[in-house]
């Protein structure tokens, strides 16, 4: 049932005979196609540019106020690329190679493979935008090297990489508009999908301003709209970060894949209140140079947490820098899930630091004494300055504190090599779907899927389809567009209803604290169970005993979070369930159950080599999986080791 | 708790963009110095829910100081207090119990209010789709290292391409002008190899549009500079100003 559509032949091969054999629309027929795209991130602004560019019409939509603003903005650290401009041994097939092994072997060779491809063009393309990427003094593209890689094939804009790519991609997207080939539609949130005789025809959305619920028809229908880590109410996301289209699209037959793979990101501010709306990363690039410890006593540490010591007072020999000392191979460098899983175990152990012991240190000292203070300024300013900002505390005098937080969603939208998702005609490119980076995304690689997505990939993909559709207008008085219109409105209304005793916040952060300990970074079968039983109760009080205040037809931030918050307890409920599937320790993820002699992650390739997607069957009803194997024909499955 | 304050909040509340707004004094107790502005007005919002109040709307959405989706006047300045901060990164230990906070959105022709706290900002982007971009298509460029840059060039531009796009230059000018955000975007494709074929005519059709929005003329006060919280500096604007002007000469010479 579930066909990838992997393309025959070797695989170097693969993406270049594919897009040999894909049908073509004419140059002059590409006007009469209308392509909805929802989201303008990274994935988003790219795909709608370079469509429209090609002459189809584009809808473009975001929820902010500007399309610029869409969270590939907050992306700090790097994107790769296969370049090789270093001379360092890089190629394709190892940037290949890095990320299906970064994925721990859980995701499709072929697609892999053609990220890594296709890499080097988008480098091209965004110097060629005048992206003022990060140079040497030879005036030539500088590289740094980021976690799970032994190569430097990252690049970088200091540490504000996101914002000076999505910039880019607006301006191409701006450039569009202008001509007059993509029509923006800011503060917009689509609330549901419209399907004709199972085709993707169309949206319902509603104007965050206005409150009109609106009907637009297109011919297809690109998700690009982000990832889910607000589930857990805390992540490194935006505020507004949700799961809302994915997740409608889902419930009219878009198959859901992986929901149980997160990752946890081992270098964010540590929590400090209850207060607290969201956490802050600190770029994966800060571990090139930062180490990271903890004292190598309880004793030690617990003075320190109660301030009779200061860190300074910590002898060097009383330091455990306990990545070095573990993984003599990658040291400060190893993949996220480890360094995560092992900051966790020192807080686990009591030697945590800061005032809640969820912490460790991340310290520049040897750095700043190496290289100088002016130089780790001008490699990592702005994280500093934002560190001091939040925490008051000078990380060129002491050393940082760090701990996991939820940052990505590995997975997402079931699609095909094409993008296409189970729905015809519906596609999925960026963090919203699930393709590419396995059971663990390796750092600097979103950034490279989204504007491979958006630039290379669909472009070509979106074609196929579309030739063999036929020119017909697609008919916007068709009655399903009436009806699921109705279905929106009659939400909303019911929403708006709510008069019980709740916050939506409330809710919120109690879902966020089960998903947090129970579908966290480890898991285990009862810890699901109780998961499951307890987000069924919630959603009951949600229903039940929140309260949604003010109109529809006004900016109503009470009403725009009711929404959001509803569908991830649902999905919610789906991760659990897919977790509780998922009886291996895997990537991003440790399942208790499923560990080697040493403590350390224990994969399952006999029986979990495959991608879990999920099909949804109506309200309350448990959802059915589908599995599409997965198949490794040039990279031999190893226990990933990082020693 | 030890630290904590409270404090009293003069609040802008203004229905839409049709309905006059005005002031409105709610307190805010118990705020952790370790709190961020907004989430100090979370706190707020959560107890005007639960007492059946219309939450505060504002802007807001990356919470790292980079979407540049949050805005807010406070007491007076774009962003608050505190220097090269936006207002989610601003933390309550800036100010101190029993304070009063006045709390207004941005104040321009140019932006209008659409409810309490937050302002239409698209202007921006219309000055943008006027000409911020390389008419180049996806595909079919050049080697990412085929043209050198040197890096001094290269970081200045970047300096320039770092504005956030919040408008606090705009609301800090009397004038409510918008020459530091244009400029800067002017400057890093003036800057930059690629972004010198279309040089003047970018200038042009950026300030074209500029002026057509309504935003008011610059009197070099510096205000921007001074409350900018990425820090893009009074330089873009003398480079922008070059820029224009060569165009226009540029222009002036084809006529002839
Ligand atoms: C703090 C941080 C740092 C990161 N650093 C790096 C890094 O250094 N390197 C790297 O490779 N990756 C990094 N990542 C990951 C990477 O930034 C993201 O995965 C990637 O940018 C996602 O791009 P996207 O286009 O898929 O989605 P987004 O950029 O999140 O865009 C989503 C879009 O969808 C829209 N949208 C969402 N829901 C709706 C709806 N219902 N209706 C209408 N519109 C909607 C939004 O308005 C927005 O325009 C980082 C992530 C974070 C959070
Ligand atoms: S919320 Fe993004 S800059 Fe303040």
């Amino acid at each position: 049932m579930l066909d990838s559509k992997i393309p025959a032949g070797p695989l170097a091969e693969k993406w270049s005979n594919h897009k040999f054999h894909l049908k073509l629309v004419n140059p002059a027929n590409k006007r009469r196609f209308t392509i909805i795209v929802v989201g303008t991130g990274l994935a988003g602004a790219s795909a709608a540019a370079s469509l429209a560019e090609l002459g189809y019409n584009v809808k473009a939509f975001c929820y902010q106020d500007s399309a610029r603003r869409a969270h590939s903005i907050a992306a700090q650290g790097g994107i790769n690329a296969a370049k090789n401009y270093q001379n360092d041994g890089d190629s394709v097939y190892r940037l290949f190679y890095d990320t299906i092994k970064g994925g721990d072997y859980r995701a499709r060779e072929a697609n892999v493979y053609r990220l890594a491809e296709v890499s080097v063009n988008i480098i091209d393309q965004c110097v060629a935008q005048g992206v003022p990427f990060a140079r040497e003094y030879g005036g030539l593209l500088d590289n740094r090297s980021f976690g799970g890689a032994q190569v430097s094939r990252t690049f970088y804009a200091r540490g504000q990489t996101g914002q000076q790519l999505l910039l880019g991609a607006y301006s191409a997207l701006n450039r569009q508009i202008h001509a007059g080939k993509v029509e923006m539609f800011t503060r917009h949130e689509m609330l549901d999908l419209v399907t004709i005789e199972g085709q993707a025809r169309g949206i319902i959305t509603r104007d965050l301003e206005t409150g009109a619920i609106e009907s637009h028809a297109g011919h297809a229908v690109l998700l690009c709209t982000g990832g889910y880590g607000n589930v857990f109410f805390l992540s490194t996301n935006a505020m507004g970060c949700n799961v809302t289209a994915a997740w409608r699209a889902h419930k009219r037959g878009a198959f859901f894949a992986n929901p149980c793979y997160t990752q946890i990101h081992p270098t964010c501010i540590p929590v400090t209140g209850d207060h607290q709306s969201k956490l802050t990363l600190m770029s994966e690039s800060l571990r090139n140079d930062g180490r990271v410890w903890v004292p190598k006593t309880v004793e030690l540490a617990q003075k320190l947490r109660k301030g009779e010591i200061k860190v300074t007072d910590i002898k060097e020999e009383d330091r455990d820098y306990f990545l070095e000392r573990k993984y003599p191979s990658f040291g400060n460098l190893v993949p996220r899930d480890v360094a995560s899983r092992n900051a966790k175990q020192m807080a686990e152990e009591g030697r945590g630091v800061g005032k809640t012991g969820l912490a460790v240190f991340l310290d520049f000292a040897e750095a700043i004494s190496r290289l100088g203070e002016d130089a780790v300024r001008a490699k990592y300013g702005n994280l500093f300055d934002m560190y001091y900002q939040i925490t008051d505390e000078n990380p060129y005098k002491q050393p940082m504190r760090i701990y996991p937080a939820v940052h990505y969603t590995m997975g997402g939208i079931w699609v095909d090599y094409n993008l296409m998702t189970t729905i015809p005609g519906l596609y999925a490119l960026g963090e919203c779907n699930f393709s590419d980076h396995g059971a663990n995304r390796l750092g600097a690689s979103a950034l490279m899927q989204g504007l491979a997505d958006g630039y290379f990939v669909i472009p070509y993909t979106v074609g196929d389809y579309l030739a063999g559709l036929g020119f017909a207008p697609v008919d916007k008085n068709h009655p399903n567009f009436e009806k699921t219109r109705l279905e929106v409105e009659g939400k909303v209304k019911q929403l708006l209803s709510m008069k019980g005793s709740k916050t939506v916040d409330d809710i919120h952060k109690k879902l966020g604290h089960i998903m947090w300990e129970y579908c966290g970074m480890a898991r285990n079968e009862e810890g699901l169970k109780k998961a499951k039983g307890l987000i069924q109760e919630l959603r009951k009080e949600f229903w039940s005993d929140v309260t949604v205040l003010g109109e529809n037809e006004e900016l109503n931030l009470s009403l725009e979070k009711a929404g959001r918050v509803a569908d991830f307890l649902e999905l919610g409920e789906l991760m659990v369930d897919d977790a509780l599937n998922r009886r291996e320790s895997c990537g991003g993820h440790f399942r208790e159950e499923s560990a080697t002699e040493d403590g350390e992650a224990k994969r399952d390739d006999e029986n979990y080599s495959y991608v879990a997607a999920w099909e949804y069957q109506g309200d309350n009803q448990p959802e059915v999986m589908h599995k599409e194997e997965l198949i490794f024909e040039n990279v031999k499955l190893t226990q990933r080791s990082y020693k | 708790m030890s630290g904590h304050m409270n404090l009293t909040l003069k609040v802008w509340r203004q229905k839409n963009k049709e309905t006059r707004g005005k002031f409105v004094t709610y307190k805010a107790d118990d705020i952790s110095p370790d709190m961020s502005f907004l989430e100090m007005l979370d706190v707020v919002n959560e107890g005007l829910t639960r007492k059946g109040e219309d939450p505060i709307y504002f802007d807001h959405d990356c919470r790292e100081g980079i979407c540049g989706m949050c805005s807010l006047h406070i007491n007076g300045r774009p962003h608050g207090p505190k220097e090269e901060t936006t207002t989610c990164q601003l933390h309550m230990r800036s100010f101190h119990d029993g304070q009063t906070i006045v709390i207004e959105p941005w104040r321009a022709a140019a932006f209008p209010v659409i409810k309490d706290l937050a302002v239409d900002r698209s202007a921006f982007d219309r000055i943008q789709q006027a000409g911020a971009y390389v008419n180049i298509n996806t595909g079919g460029v050049p080697d990412a290292n085929a043209i050198p840059i040197p890096k001094d060039v290269a970081d200045e531009a970047f300096e320039s391409a770092t504005c956030i796009g919040c408008g606090a230059c705009v609301a800090a000018c009397k004038n409510a002008s918008a020459m530091l955000f244009v400029s800067a975007k002017i400057s890093q494709y003036a800057l930059v190899p690629q972004g010198q074929t279309e040089r003047y005519s970018r200038a042009q059709a950026m300030v074209a549009q500029m002026d057509e929005e309504g935003f008011g003329s610059c009197t070099n006060t510096g205000a921007c500079e001074a409350e900018c919280p990425v820090g893009i500096k009074l330089t873009n604007i003398a480079r922008m100003n070059r820029e224009y002007f060569t165009a226009k000469f540029f222009k002036q010479e084809e006529a002839h």
